[in-house]
């Protein structure tokens, strides 16, 4: 045993941890599609998803939502050429996406509720609402994410710190671009296949 | 989007289901609500009363210290074991004497709110909090480090975690606590079978600590990947590291799983969903998969680390290294995989056919082979070793003991034939009380005991710690050995009253006379802690390595500076400590030749501040008090991004004071200041 003296490059640290967050999420999705998957028949007299979804809506959501991944890609990509405007107009674009996405979804449930179709109707709908919910909710902390790093941006610059705070937002972001591929899959292209 | 609102049950009134109703009537909980009440203030006044306020705001409240932090961690566990302990009695007392026409002095409702609340908080605010505490005291210095990768994060997981003891207590004195069992299974658990606020308290309380044993278990995962002093290479880290390593992983990937299982039945409880209804589509039995697919690897979490403790402790007191040190390692990580795969044997009774049952039972067979395999590299370790037989090595002692007794009775109920005889028997009561009484409880009082000089600077007194130690393990044998009988004989778990024509009672008595004897154990461990302060002066650490030891947190003073370490170590062997004095000559010591300036986190409140918001929230959330939870809400948010916003959150030490200060506390340890 001896004594070093080098300093440990401590900037590989959160972005570490925010993987191993992500992890955490997934494990968190996966649970919720496991029940999802345990709970989908169980439409207990209430309408299956076959009745229930438009394909249109949820493609129309899954094209806008890929959309606003390319445009984080962007963003991240001036961000490294240290370009300020740029990168702010992109996020600017990424989160009118990510509102649009937002919009699209809150209409679908609330026309869903207007049916009498609510998450209190079955065991089906719960778990969708559910689901489907949480990651909008988690749209929506992405999006106030995305605001507070604008004003970050516009206040501060592309520093090393706020670089690196951008990163872990647009994997956020893809994040959730992944895991509603999974959703369009398992819930409304699943759902579309007459039981 | 009116239709939203009409779907929401009982968020009525600006209070919701708060009432002055709600205070307890009856002597019994009207006691326990004055005791919690009584404790608050009084601590309150003796703080007041000796001007520490100050001094404990700064020095502990707003430190991010991992080492304040692990301090509050064990001294808030403490204090839970000592309320589960008295729940413990109460279960006791009421089985021993509740029997025939007697009914003893617990109604069952009551009865059951004890021991829901025993278990509830006996998993996750003792064992949690000592194995959280352990590793905040423990972990950054076996690798070397100064802090943990994110010493911010550290204070939040704290205080959410005191944001759920908080919450647990206050149900003795506003409303009451679930009565549904430590893992309230549903439909007794729906609104419709347990309608007043206990499961909501249990779910908030468990929901908030647990976000923040997800924290921790990201930070302390970051913290053992990225901060490991030069030259640690894996499998040149210290056991317990290992063990945390182990531990934290499964945090990662278990704890979501209960975030997610608490929510969906408070969703069923609050927004009437059907995720474990008995009717409309639900499933309850989903219900009791997701909170085992946590709950399984849950026992493996606080155990690993356990487990980790002993393996430094019998080395050290041993005077040998580790014996089979990869295979403890690969015992570790086998243990880690199969924790994932043996939830279904806490309910056989399912009925999911022989095959998944077969599956599931051989499975908890083979995770028995990993962890005979630590039992045998710690006696290896021991043999041939020059064993000091200080009270570390009896808590480890008692444990092969008990733990292999334990483990064989779990063996036995692997078997799905034998466990549908035994399924919620007093056999299994027996059985998990084994396992983590003497896996987790007396591997963290080995911990403690072996490392309290390292942060106090002083020893703990041995006589008492003997004392203490005899008493846990007469006890327990008397608490525990009747439960496997009983279970034998049919007595189920939960029982408040019972017929006397079952001739159980005289059992149910030797039992209680354990818990009362456990009880005097405890008494004597706070003796311990009492005398020991008393005679501080005798009982000093004025080398800084008192046991012989082997890692290298005992190559710095005791107490330890703030610091950690003056200088960063570079190691390039296991027991990198035990390497170095090897090679120095008798007497010479460590002090390092040339200081650098370092740079430390500042204390901050905004963990204390968020903590408070999420007890704010889980208030509201409990009573359907909307604004409540709103403002605790944008509380937390707010004090985040003023925090990720925040500059000159670390101050920086010269290197000349930092050469004075570790000069002074090398001094200050061998008694010269």
């Amino acid at each position: 045993m001896s004594t070093s003296t080098t300093v440990q490059a401590d900037d590989q640290k959160p972005v570490l941890g925010f993987w191993i967050y992500l992890m955490t999420d997934c494990v968190l999705f996966a649970s919720l599609f496991a029940t999802y998957a345990v709970l989908f028949r169980n439409t207990s007299g209430g309408p299956s998803g076959y009745q229930l979804f438009s394909l249109k809506n949820a493609l129309t959501e899954t094209l806008v939502l890929l959309t606003s991944s390319f445009t984080c890609g962007l963003a991240m990509l001036a961000a490294h050429k240290g370009k300020k405007r740029q990168t702010m107009a992109w996020f600017i674009v990424t989160f009118v996406l990510g509102v649009t996405f937002l919009i699209l979804e809150l209409t679908e449930f609330h026309h869903f509720i207007q049916m009498g179709d609510s998450w209190r109707r079955s065991g089906f709908l719960s778990a969708f609402f559910t689901l489907v919910g949480t990651h909008g909710l988690h749209i929506t902390v992405g999006l106030f994410w995305m605001l507070v790093m604008l004003w970050r941006l516009a206040r501060t610059g592309l520093g090393k710190a706020t670089i690196r705070r951008l990163t872990m937002l647009s994997m956020f972001w893809h994040f959730l671009d992944i895991v509603w591929i999974f959703i369009f899959t398992i819930v409304y292209l699943r759902g579309m296949i007459a039981p | 989007m009116i239709g939203f609102a009409g779907l929401i049950d009982g968020f009525a009134g600006l209070l919701g289901k708060l009432s002055l109703n709600q205070l307890p009537h009856n002597p019994i909980t009207a006691g326990g609500a004055l005791t919690v009440v009584g404790g608050v203030v009084t601590v309150a006044l003796v703080i007041t009363y000796l001007k520490r306020w100050k001094w404990l705001w700064k020095e502990w409240l707003t430190s991010l210290d991992p080492k304040r932090i692990g301090v509050m961690y064990i001294v808030v566990a403490i204090v839970m074991l000592v309320r589960a302990g008295i729940d413990a009695l109460m279960m006791r007392g009421q089985q021993a004497i509740s029997v025939g026409s007697s009914h003893g002095y617990l109604s069952s409702n009551h009865f059951q709110q004890v021991f829901s609340a025993h278990g509830t908080i006996m998993i996750f605010f003792v064992a949690m909090g000592l194995m959280f505490g352990a590793i905040n005291l423990i972990m950054p210095l076996q690798i070397g480090s100064r802090d943990v990768a994110f010493p911010f994060m550290n204070s939040i997981s704290f205080w959410l975690f005191f944001a759920g003891v908080v919450l647990v207590n206050l149900s003795l004195v506003i409303g009451d606590f679930s009565a549904a069992g430590w893992l309230a299974y549903p439909p007794l658990s729906e609104l419709r079978y347990s309608p007043t606020v206990g499961v909501d308290y249990w779910i908030w309380s468990l929901q908030i600590a647990g976000i923040g044993s997800l924290l921790s278990g990201i930070n302390f995962l970051t913290t053992i990947i990225k901060m490991r002093c030069k030259g640690m290479s894996l499998m040149k880290m210290p056991m317990f590291v290992w063990s945390v390593m182990g531990s934290m992983s499964l945090v990662v990937f278990a704890f979501p799983i209960l975030t997610v299982t608490l929510t969906l039945l408070y969703l069923d409880r609050t927004f009437g969903t059907h995720f474990f209804t008995a009717g409309g589509g639900g499933n309850m039995m989903m219900y009791v998969n997701l909170i085992w697919a946590w709950g399984h690897p849950e026992v493996y979490i606080l155990i690993l680390p356990a487990f980790g403790v002993f393996s430094e402790v019998v080395a050290s007191l041993s005077r040998k290294r580790l014996f089979g040190y990869t295979s403890m390692v690969w015992a570790i990580w086998a243990i880690v995989l199969l924790s994932f795969t043996v939830w279904l044997h806490h309910f056989f009774t399912m009925g999911a056919g022989a095959d998944v049952n077969g599956f599931f039972g051989i499975m908890t067979m083979i995770i028995a082979i990993p962890t005979g395999v630590k039992i045998f590299n710690w006696l290896f370790t021991m043999y041939r070793g020059k064993i000091l037989m200080a009270t570390p090595m009896k808590w480890f002692l008692g444990f092969v003991v008990l733990f292999t007794i334990g483990g064989v009775a779990g063996v036995l109920m692997a078997i799905p034939p034998v466990d549908f005889q035994l399924h919620n028997s007093l056999f299994l009561v027996a059985h998990f009380h084994t396992m983590i009484v003497s896996g987790v409880l007396f591997g963290y009082y080995a911990g403690i005991v072996y490392w309290f000089p390292k942060f106090t600077g002083f020893r703990l007194n041995e006589r008492f710690g003997n004392y203490a130690y005899w008493c846990w393990l007469i006890g327990f044998i008397l608490a525990f050995v009747p439960l496997y009988i009983l279970g034998f004989m049919g007595a189920t778990r939960r029982l408040d009253h019972y017929s006397a024509s079952t001739g159980w009672q005289p059992l149910f008595i030797v039992a209680g006379i354990g818990a009362g004897i456990i009880a005097i154990g405890l008494a004597m461990q706070f003796l311990q802690l009492i005398t020991s302060i008393r005679d501080r002066k005798k009982n000093r650490d004025t080398t800084g390595d008192p046991w012989n030891a082997r890692t290298l947190e005992w190559s710095v003073p005791s107490p330890v500076p703030f610091y950690n370490f003056a200088l960063t170590p570079e190691v390039d062997t296991r027991d990198a400590f035990w390497a170095f004095k090897q090679t120095q000559k008798a007497g010479s010591n460590n002090e390092p030749q040339t200081y650098e300036s370092i740079t430390l986190p500042k204390n901050t409140s905004i963990g204390l501040i968020v903590g408070t918001c999420a007890f704010f929230f889980g208030f509201g959330a409990v009573w359907h008090i909307p604004w409540l939870c709103v403002l605790g809400l944008v509380g937390i948010i707010t004090a985040i991004i003023v925090r990720a916003n925040q500059h000159n959150t670390e101050y920086h030490i010269s290197a000349e004071r930092l050469a004075q200060m570790d000069h002074d506390a090398r001094n200050a340890q061998r008694g010269y200041a």
